[in-house]
């Protein structure tokens, strides 16, 4: 099916069922119950799923299979949510343009980056990639180019946004908030209520969603391509690879680029769920997020940078919600003392503290289980699968697939 | 005139002069081998062949081109393979798709890019990955992960893999360095079946004397950073200047 | 002339951090062979010491007054801190003045201890791993370091201040025939970069003139042959990570009433360190100590009024700029040695 094997397909097919049907999975507590502060069926957060999923994605290709680290990917996500409200400022708000000089203008200036920081492997590439992150960073924040030139190009700390001052040569009456094609405006949201459940059906997150799901395939395609073999030989053994006749430097800036477009169109679909971008997304924080993205959810498998995604940003926003009040009141069968006690354990690791523990998880990753969540899944898989064989006496070795 | 001629090369690397002035010619179709003590010169004047040094003076000609100042990937499209000391191979990758890269160097060059058709859909190259194996005796081992293999092994897949892009000329780097006898004797035993099997010229760098003298036609003993003498085997023998300098210090051992 | 000097100066202070900072690093990358992350984080630890010295020694026994009444018109509070209860008014009270000059003493232990601690729960089993192991490790490390101190003491910045005698300013300006006001600098700042000189010197002829320190130098060059002479190589890495550990430390209580201590420090300081590092070249300790001082003073004059009315900002990208040519035009640094980490 499109060009994939049947494993391949079936995870694809399991993607789309759970991006289609998010706003469900994602709501399984009813409004007015206790646990509806674990619903995180919300459209802002749901976009940040999938945009960051699409980030990941990108980020993932590049380091999951070439094995190169890079530390300022989020220079590409900033320029992206740049041009994008660029284009509302120039044209109208409808979306498309943006997102295509989101794409153009990410793959030129990865291209540019990446020619110079392929020149280095190893540590001196993540510390060449960082450099140059940084330096867009405190050029967007301070607007050096906007002010050299006279212009307000990225409008400093402030973050760039639309005024009613702009040209905004293609704007139409209707037009106040970004839309796609003047067909569907990106904040509409469909409640149904049932029951006591309550589901929001977004228009922006259904268009990132589909966008996130094509770029997924795409990333399918690449993996199992001659090009992705490829980029894991040079993951694998890059000196071989250069006496084996094969040039490893366009091979490298081929998928720097791709994967800096990645992050160029996560941007771009920032600045179109919310007609704003600011210097902080280049920073180097940002960067650093999509690293810990990538290696929680599984680097080098194809769906572990999508969980990754989805994990941390559920519990950067639902987690760090729960305060000191709420442990309380679920400790509450608890004797005082006890109650106390085990409340003044947990409380460091959430609310506030959830940073704490996402170290400390991203830690243990990175130690004990370098396939990530997908690892761990896996294995837990294989014990349930050992368990169940030891039963039926059967013995046959299965062969067991690469962590992919 | 050789396939590959090198003339008057020098390299310096600081205060140490570890070439002098090397002349050597490797004839189509011969095993030459490099013999010397440990810091004659043999790995840097390797290394000068392949791209990875450039030498400070002369050249180096291999079919009437010159290869200095060209990249490793360049040489090796040229038509020269190399095989390492330690067997590089692709661990991370599975044998038949170890064997699968090098038959995508052959066919589509240096770069291509493909992201997008499977590499399940390259049919040519799969058949040819898949005969190379079997020509290696490997077939079994196609969905083996590489890196689990013996060292013999190992280096039964590397020589198939440059094997499987037809070079003209073929280097070895201590083949052997490493391995136990047996393994030894197999690789001997596929040096010699590969020379009678195909049109190729292989260049041998060697510490081990039983496996030089099995295999070579030419031998050059290299010294102190100069050719010291090249021969037949049977008279690097008996040359008294050679036992002197390196086979004198191995018999003792 | 003057503004020229009065940049120089200004560049000292951050240069001193940048090169202290490097030093350590480049000193763990030497040895042992690891990029970390967290070291950073060592340098934050430090400037906390300074805040805890200072809280500890704060620590006040209530009495309540006899004649005073606060504005409820019950007796009001007196804090007396034990320091002056035990030694007397004036002595405490200097005591607690001097606390950032103290809490050198009280960090050297603390910051040896974590330095130790780190490398033997978990940097020790890194080494074979790959470098991009390494960093993602203690990159951990140091957010998890960050969260435990914002955990403790906020994510406020926590002004500490140096003793008294060191506020205000020294005129340099009259002293080299310049109008009065004209280069006026920092005496903390003075003593900061006379600091860093001491501890950068300590360092360096610790490594030169103990044998101890001749061991890691052979050991920096080649750790393999040094292992073969059957010298427990490995018990002196884990004391030299805590000896760099320590040197981040210092860095840190020292620039604590530079900089009021704030969780983050540490992270903004550790990007710039590496570029530093990188530019004085992996693994050479003189270079870190150049590239130090030289981006420091670089920066300072960047942010010179004249300069950023030509080139506006410059300030802010001068040092990734210069990394980004060094790293291009001489990969392994300005002393970077040959074979160091070169792909």
């Amino acid at each position: 099916m499109l060009g994939l094997n049947k494993k391949d397909a079936s995870l694809l097919l399991v993607v789309v069922i759970l991006t289609m049907f998010a706003p469900f999975f994602l709501n399984p507590f009813p409004t007015e119950s206790a646990m509806a502060q674990f619903n995180a069926g919300y459209p802002d957060l749901m976009q940040r799923f999938v945009i960051f999923g699409i980030f990941a994605i990108g980020f993932n290709l590049l380091f999951g299979l070439t094995g190169y680290l890079s530390f300022g990917h989020a220079a590409f996500l900033g320029v992206g949510s740049y041009a994008v409200v660029w284009m509302y400022k120039l044209l109208d708000y409808n979306v498309l343009p943006g997102l295509l000089l989101a794409v153009v203008v990410s793959a030129i200036f990865a291209l540019a980056i990446g020619y110079i920081s392929l020149r280095r492997s190893g540590i001196y590439f993540s510390i060449l990639t960082l450099a140059f992150a940084q330096m867009m960073f405190a050029i967007s924040y301070s607007d050096l180019i906007g002010r050299f030139l006279g212009i307000s190009l990225t409008n400093g700390e402030t973050g760039l946004q639309v005024y009613t001052s702009d040209p905004q040569v293609l704007l139409n009456d209707w037009e106040t908030v970004p839309h796609l094609l003047g067909l569907i405006e990106m904040r509409s949201t469909y409640t149904l209520d049932l029951a006591g459940w309550s589901f929001d059906f977004n228009a922006g997150y259904y268009f990132c969603a589909f966008v996130m799901i094509l770029a997924f395939y795409l990333a399918i395609r690449i993996f199992r391509s001659p090009f992705g073999l490829m980029l894991r030989a040079i993951k694998s053994n890059q000196q071989r690879l250069n006496y084996t006749g094969l040039n490893t430097r366009p091979y490298m800036l081929a998928v720097f680029v791709i994967s800096g477009v990645y992050a160029g169109l996560a941007g771009g679909l920032m600045a179109s769920m919310d007609p704003l971008a600011g210097a902080e997304r280049m920073q180097w924080t940002a960067s650093g997020e999509v690293v810990l993205m990538t290696i929680l959810g599984g680097a080098g498998t194809l769906i572990g940078p999508v969980l990754g995604a989805g994990f941390i940003k559920y519990f950067e926003n639902i987690f760090s919600k729960i305060n000191e009040n709420v442990l309380h009141t679920w400790f509450n069968f608890m004797p005082d003392g006890l109650e106390n006690f085990v409340v003044a354990i947990i409380y460091p690791f959430i609310g506030k503290g959830w940073h704490l523990t996402l170290g400390l998880m991203f830690m243990m990753v990175v130690i004990f289980l370098p396939g990530g969540l997908v690892e761990g899944g896996q294995r837990i898989a294989k014990l349930l699968k050992r368990g169940k064989k030891d039963d039926d006496g059967a013995n046959t070795a299965t062969a067991t697939k690469p962590a992919e | 005139m050789g396939i590959l001629e090198v003339k008057n090369v020098g390299k310096r690397f600081g205060g140490l002069q570890a070439l002098g002035d090397v002349n050597l010619s490797i004839a189509e179709n011969t095993v030459h081998a490099i013999i010397g003590p440990n810091g004659a010169g043999k790995s840097t004047l390797l290394n000068c062949l392949v791209g990875k040094l450039i030498p400070d003076t002369g050249s180096v000609m291999f079919d009437g081109q010159s290869v200095l100042g060209r990249k490793p990937f360049e040489i090796n499209q040229m038509g020269i393979s190399r095989v390492f000391q330690t067997p590089e191979i692709f661990g991370d990758l599975t044998v038949l798709e170890n064997m699968m890269i090098p038959c995508f160097a052959k066919r589509d060059g240096s770069f291509e890019m493909n992201a997008i058709g499977s590499v399940m859909g390259q049919k040519d190259i799969i058949e040819r990955a898949e005969q190379m194996l079997e020509e290696m005796n490997m077939a079994d081992k196609r969905g083996m992960n590489s890196a689990s293999m013996s060292r013999g092994d190992k280096r039964r897949l590397e020589i198939g893999m440059c094997l499987s892009q037809e070079p003209r000329l073929l280097l070895l780097d201590e083949p052997t360095a490493g391995m136990a006898r047996a393994d030894t004797n197999n690789t001997i035993d596929l040096l010699k079946q590969i020379k009678e099997e195909r049109d190729i010229t292989i260049a041998i760098i060697e510490h081990d004397m039983h496996v030089v003298f099995s295999l070579s036609e030419r031998i050059t003993v290299l010294a102190q950073g100069t050719p010291l003498v090249e021969d037949t085997p049977d008279n690097i023998k008996g040359h008294p200047k050679v036992r002197e300098a390196y086979l004198g210090e191995s018999a003792d051992q | 002339m003057d503004a020229i000097i009065l940049q120089v100066l200004n560049g000292l202070d951050k240069g001193s951090a940048y090169a202290l900072i490097a030093l350590g690093l480049t000193l763990i990358f030497g040895t042992l062979g690891v990029v970390n992350f967290a070291h950073g984080a060592l340098f934050m630890i430090g400037a906390f010491c300074a805040v805890t010295l200072q809280r500890i020694l704060s620590i006040s026994k209530v009495t309540l007054s006899e004649t005073k009444k606060n504005f409820l018109g019950q007796p009001s509070e007196i804090k007396t801190p034990y320091v002056e209860s035990w030694f007397g008014p004036e002595v405490g009270a200097s005591i607690i003045d001097w606390s950032v000059p103290l809490a050198i003493i009280f960090s050297i232990p603390v910051m040896i201890i974590i330095g130790v601690i780190m490398e033997r729960g978990l940097i020790k089993h890194f080494y074979k791993r790959p470098h991009a192991d390494q960093i993602l490790v203690t990159f951990g490390l140091a957010i998890v370091l960050q969260e435990v101190i914002k955990y403790f003491y906020g994510a406020n910045p926590i002004p500490t201040g140096a003793p008294d005698v060191f506020k205000g300013s020294f005129d340099f300006g009259v002293m080299l025939g310049y109008e009065a006001n004209a280069i006026i600098y920092p005496y903390w700042r003075l003593v900061y970069f006379g600091f860093s000189a001491i501890i950068i010197a300590a360092v360096f002829a610790f490594l030169q003139f103990t044998t101890f320190g001749m061991v890691v130098r052979a050991g920096m060059a080649d750790r393999e042959t040094v292992g073969l002479l059957g010298i427990n190589i490995d018990k002196r890495f884990t004391i030299m990570f805590g000896l760099a550990a320590a040197v981040a430390g210092l860095a840190g209580v020292m620039y604590a009433p530079i900089n009021s201590p704030n969780y983050h420090m540490g992270m903004d300081f550790l990007v710039l360190s590496f570029v530093v590092v990188v530019v004085g070249g992996m693994g050479s300790l003189p270079g870190a100590v150049l590239a130090g001082f030289m981006l420091g003073i670089l920066e300072s004059f960047a942010s010179m009024n004249q300069v950023k009315a030509i080139l506006p900002g410059i300030d802010q990208i001068i040092i990734y700029v210069v990394a980004i040519i060094v790293l291009l035009t001489r990969p392994r640094g300005l002393l970077g040695r040959k074979g160091v980490m070169e792909e």
